[in-house]
């Protein structure tokens, strides 16, 4: 049922992505539409957060840095990582577009409790949408 | 050639009173004749024809103050046409620059390359010489004057970039059992069974309320010749239809000369294939044709503006610090192969560090402006250049150049626009990804990124992709270390919240960049706000 409902959300924003703003940057244009449903705290943060917080959860150092989610005692207020997922910070942007507030939980849960991380209370969807608030009309 | 204002189907220039009106044509001669070019312009938009540019001519910067000068932070095309202008200006320009190559995001990938992102993972590019990858910019709009006006000025040489190939395939996994279709067939389907459906609402006088009898006539004979419908409205398998899909066979010449037509597609496929969207990427105003490549490799831009301004350039300068005071700028820096701190001081900065970057910088500048850098998100995208041993995709389906798309994560599969006909190995681009499926290619390592390129382009060309390979590279924006992120993604709110304050002077520093314009991610942006920049330092420097 919880899958079920996640296939849904996902393939929602998938539809709401392809019928979004016209496009103006310089962007792949009409492909790449087939939604990706990650639905394991694993999967998802393997489609999404490794890009730049890497496999190991250890982040990178460039000319700036993406910050380590290893061993990371911010993550023992479930607030801190809901509200950085949800709207983002500096370059990192918000997911509500390509994740459902479900699947946002199932990946905090997981990060909070992966990567040398013990913080097992579960992360909700409910708690996510309560930040996230309802769904953007775009 | 264009339509008299007021002429209905004669054409004759004449309404219905028959007294003549001036055609469009004469119209805005006679006010180019009174009012000059300015008042032609704004009378040719306002008579809607779009206008095309920002782009007034490079700027005439003169008479900076004796010993005035500017650090300019980051040697990407904003940065390096600021320092260029400047100094023509007078200034003394100072360029420093994260990277031991400028160019920025305009960079190409060449055979020899290595290349290490974020995490480490280097890659040694192994592609033939000449052959290359862009992973960021790649093609340039014929309405991008202000870049255009550059590479002539710097000698840049630009070729085609064949953005739109009738003959290359669109793909759906949910959509003719997930097997590609010829752009052409697929659009040609869409436009016959739209027309042929609106000729029956004409028909069935569902329009009679909306549209004038005339019109009504004038519209079904556009519908027909638009969808190449039958002399009954219908789009139907016939040389008509063919002449735009395909034929079954194609004609020849001698004894099977004679064509045949191909069959044709019903709505509910074509509505699954969701063609329009490939129809409407193409009418957007930033993809219509013409578009243009520097020949060699779009980093050849960069190498063109990095000749007018080389000797001013510090590179491996990782910038830690901007501080200003009332007197000036001071930027502290290290080396990037020895780490010896450093600090430059001018009079004035122009900074074009992406916001990506520039957020993590420690500075004095306003709260407001510090603000407005932390709230631009950046975009992702990966791109996978794949190097083939023969160009199987013109030899043996007639592609040259364009794109074949996919709703799979690659996105697309880019053909080269040059070398056309030549035999040995040529580079594909094998992914331009975005969105989900941009964080997920990101988060492979390059090994990875290949196979999913070759799994999912396959579907394109199933017998050569996997035969024809030979190597590939891939960048991922995200772990690019100078950039972090693709390209400045303002919205409506942030745009009304906080671009004022990013563009605007911040005392002696301003900001300049892509990500400092409203044509995100394109050098033209990058140009336009350097120009723009650069020009009110100049006013503020002389008033000082």
């Amino acid at each position: 049922m919880m899958q079920s409902c996640t296939l849904r959300l996902a393939f929602c924003g998938a539809l709401l992505l392809a019928t979004a703003s016209p496009v103006m940057a310089d962007e792949p244009g009409p492909g790449g539409t087939k939604p990706i449903v990650p639905v394991t705290g694993e999967q998802i943060y393997k489609t999404v957060c490794q890009a730049c917080h890497m496999a190991d959860g250890k982040g990178a150092v460039g000319a700036g840095a993406f910050p380590a989610l290893a061993s990371n005692p911010r993550l023992g207020s479930p607030a801190y990582p809901i509200v950085l997922v949800v709207k983002g910070r500096a370059a990192m942007p918000g997911f509500t577009d390509l994740l459902s507030p479900t699947q946002m939980a199932t990946v905090i849960t997981y990060i909070r409790t992966s990567f040398g991380n013990s913080y097992p209370t579960p992360v909700t969807a409910a708690e996510v949408a309560a930040i996230a608030g309802p769904p953007s009309g775009h | 050639m264009l339509r008299p204002i007021g002429a209905r189907r004669t054409g004759t220039g004449h309404m219905a009173s028959g007294i003549p009106t001036p055609t469009r044509r004469q119209l805005l001669t006679a006010i180019g004749m009174v009012g000059g070019t300015s008042a032609l312009y704004a009378s040719m938009t306002t008579m809607g024809h779009a206008a095309e540019t920002q782009f007034a001519g490079p700027p005439k910067l003169s008479g900076a103050r004796k010993g005035a000068s500017v650090i300019v932070l980051g040697a990407g095309l904003a940065g390096m046409l600021a320092a260029y202008e400047l100094t023509k200006a007078g200034y003394s320009v100072k360029i420093l620059e994260f990277q031991g190559r400028a160019g920025g995001r305009n960079w190409s990938l060449y055979g020899g390359d290595k290349y290490t992102e974020m995490g480490g993972a280097t890659q040694n590019v192994k592609f033939a010489a000449g052959n290359y990858l862009n992973p960021g910019p790649w093609r340039i709009p014929h309405h991008h004057r202000t870049l255009l006006h550059y590479c002539k000025a710097f000698g840049v040489e630009l070729q085609p970039f064949i953005q739109f190939n009738h003959n290359a395939f669109v793909h759906n996994t949910g959509a003719f059992g997930g097997a590609p279709q010829r752009f052409k067939s697929v659009a040609a389907d869409f436009e016959g069974n739209v027309a042929e459906l609106l000729g029956k609402a004409i028909d069935q006088k569902a329009l009679d309320a909306q549209v004038t009898a005339e019109d009504r006539d004038r519209l079904k004979e556009a519908l027909r010749n638009w969808g190449m419908l039958d002399k009954d409205m219908r789009y139907t398998k016939n040389l008509r239809s063919s002449s735009h899909r395909g034929f079954d066979r194609p004609p020849g010449g001698g004894v099977n000369g004679a064509p045949t037509p191909s069959d044709v597609y019903p709505l509910h496929d074509v509505l699954d294939s969701g063609v329009w969207n490939n129809m409407a990427f193409f009418m957007n105003d930033e993809f219509q044709t013409t578009m243009f490549q520097p020949v060699g490799g779009m980093g050849k831009i960069g190498e063109g503006f990095a000749k007018q301004v080389q000797p001013l350039i510090t590179y491996n300068a990782k910038v830690t610090k901007v501080n200003q005071d009332k007197k000036g700028v001071a930027v502290t820096y290290a080396d990037a192969a020895t780490g010896q701190v450093s600090e430059a001081k001018a009079d004035w900065c122009v900074c074009t560090i992406p916001l990506s970057v520039l957020s993590q910088i420690e500075n004095n500048l306003s709260p407001k402006m510090q603000a407005a850098i932390a709230a631009v998100p950046y975009s992702n995208s990966v791109k996978i250049g794949l190097e083939m041993g023969r160009r199987f995709w013109e030899e043996d389906d007639a592609i040259y150049g364009g794109h074949s798309f996919t709703n799979q994560e690659i996105s697309l599969v880019s053909y080269p626009n040059n070398n056309f006909f030549k035999d040995g190995p040529a580079v594909l681009l094998g992914a331009f990804a975005s969105g989900m499926g941009g964080y997920h290619l990101a988060g492979m390592t390059p090994e990875e990124r290949i196979e999913a390129a070759l799994e999912q382009g396959s579907v394109f060309h199933p017998k050569q992709y996997r035969k024809e390979f030979l190597n590939g590279a891939s960048v991922a924006w995200n772990r690019v270390p100078w950039a972090m992120g693709c390209c400045a993604r303002w919205n409506e709110d942030t745009r009304k919240e906080h671009y004022q304050t990013l563009v605007a002077m911040d005392n002696r520093v301003v900001l300049a960049g892509e990500h400092a314009s409203y044509i995100g991610c394109w050098m033209e942006g990058a140009l336009l706000s350097s120009l723009d920049a650069i020009t009110r330092l100049h006013t503020r420097a002389l008033e000082a």
